[in-house]
């Protein structure tokens, strides 16, 4: 098994393009070393991109932030600037795992494991998110609502990786919040996670929505129907109503150990209400 | 394919040593640097008995690869005591018999030093938020955050 460490995205491009056999990406390694070890990957190429500067990088970029794929969740909640503007990303990259997981996992890790269950996903969704890619054709953008195509599958093709994040300018009085069911206080898979962006007038009556839900299908999921249930509202309780029969309507998730189709399906509504309820009173002081 | 050479700084002194690409910073430390104080749990980062300082950043050496490490400077339990003089965290740990078997302990005292560090007065729930993957199966998690709120206290006092 051979390791590399390129400091540019050429060198990581050349060398994921022209690996013969299965090839790599390595940032926190938090999910890559475990499934190595438990032979689910055998890689002839580990390609360790930490040493590129713009996957490490947290920076101010057309009135948004651009946040490097290979950042940590610690250093995301220490940014001094990042929590205000984006709280529920925040939050949601900080949910994963224990504080040593946190000192090592990363955002770009956690999209491209391709878990439907991965927590930061539907925060970064709901934010509206673009990851940046780079390969062999140089580089594109990409909705991260995109990149996930189901369970271990993603739209990027041979030779490419995610460099970087995107996340909007905020309009003021916008916030977003993201909650996660798990049977205990820490430290477990999302049995299911509720993203929610929002902006308000000054009469706190929402003007624009996203609304994102995770390990309630084959990948995290956008819910549209679940945005305009609450737009134009203020989110009294029958636009409460609404958002929580969307959310529900969107779900089409498995039964497993960890959560029924029905309690799922229960919980995805409720989630949704109180995330978006705690949005909207973040977005007020925004 | 030939071995990575690799040069890091472990507990303040310029090491070097020869890896190879699955070889995890724990493997390096126990095997190669004869560096057994981190111990291995789970090897899948869920247990904390392997915790160590990268960079400044508690960590899971288990999650590491040792090539990963070039240039870098880990700090292990081995660094934690200053010569024969025991670290405060070392001290309350045995005054509040806050280990049994002492697998988990190494990881144990490495993650509430970085706490304590960067928090000098933690809440109990802080302590055990911090050190929710630090796994203990034998002592029980009260005699230990009692003993991290005494070495708290002690090293406030300085």
């Amino acid at each position: 098994m051979r390791y590399e460490a390129p400091d540019t995205l050429e060198g990581a491009v050349a060398l994921l393009s022209g690996a013969p056999g299965e090839a790599r990406i390595l940032a926190g390694g938090t999910d890559l070393l475990v499934q190595m070890r438990a032979d689910v990957f055998e890689p002839a190429l580990i390609v360790d991109i930490k040493k590129i500067k713009e996957t490490r990088a947290v920076a101010e970029e057309k009135g948004g932030w651009r946040i490097g794929a290979a950042v940590t969740g610690a250093e995301l909640k220490e940014h001094p600037r990042l929590k205000q503007v984006w709280p529920g990303v925040i939050e949601a990259a900080n949910l994963i795992g224990s504080t040593q997981v946190q000192g090592r996992a990363t955002m770009g890790g956690n999209l491209c494991n391709g878990s439907p269950a991965a927590d930061s996903v539907p925060a970064l969704i709901a934010a509206g998110a673009v990851a940046t890619l780079a390969g062999p054709e140089g580089r594109r953008d990409l909705p991260v609502e995109d990149v996930m195509l189901g369970p271990r599958k993603l739209a990027l093709k041979k030779g490419e990786f995610v460099v970087s994040f995107l996340l909007p300018p905020r309009p003021p009085r916008s916030s977003d919040a993201y909650l996660r069911f798990i049977p205990r206080t820490e430290m477990d898979i999302a049995v299911v996670g509720a993203g929610v962006s929002l902006t308000a007038d000054a009469g706190g009556t929402i003007t624009a929505a996203r609304v994102s839900l995770g390990a309630v299908a084959a990948r995290v999921l956008l819910v549209p129907a679940a945005a305009q249930a609450i737009v134009g509202s203020r989110l009294d309780r029958p636009a409460q109503d609404r958002l929580e029969a969307a959310a529900r309507a969107a779900c089409a998730p498995i039964d497993d150990k960890r959560g029924t189709i029905d309690f799922r399906v229960q919980v995805a509504g409720v989630l949704t209400r109180r995330a978006a309820l705690i949005a909207l009173d973040r977005a007020r002081t925004a | 394919m030939a071995k990575h050479h690799i040069e890091a700084t472990v507990n303040g002194d310029a090491m070097e040593f020869l890896c190879e690409t699955e070889d995890t910073l724990l493997d390096v430390l126990r095997d190669t640097l004869q560096l057994t104080g981190s111990k291995e749990g789970c090897s899948s980062g869920d247990c904390g008995a392997c915790s160590v300082m990268l960079n400044g950043r508690l960590v899971c050496s288990c999650l590491v690869l040792g090539c990963e490490v070039a240039g870098h400077r880990v700090d292990t339990i081995e660094g934690v005591a200053k010569g024969q003089a025991l670290h405060p965290l070392q001290q309350k740990f045995l005054e509040h018999a806050a280990l049994q078997c002492g697998i988990c302990t190494p990881g144990f005292i490495v993650a509430s030093k970085a706490l304590l560090e960067k928090n000098p007065n933690p809440t109990d729930t802080e302590i055990r938020y911090w050190l929710a993957g630090n796994l203990c199966r034998c002592t029980g998690y009260d005699k230990i955050v009692t003993a991290v709120k005494d070495a708290a206290v002690a090293l406030r006092k300085g």
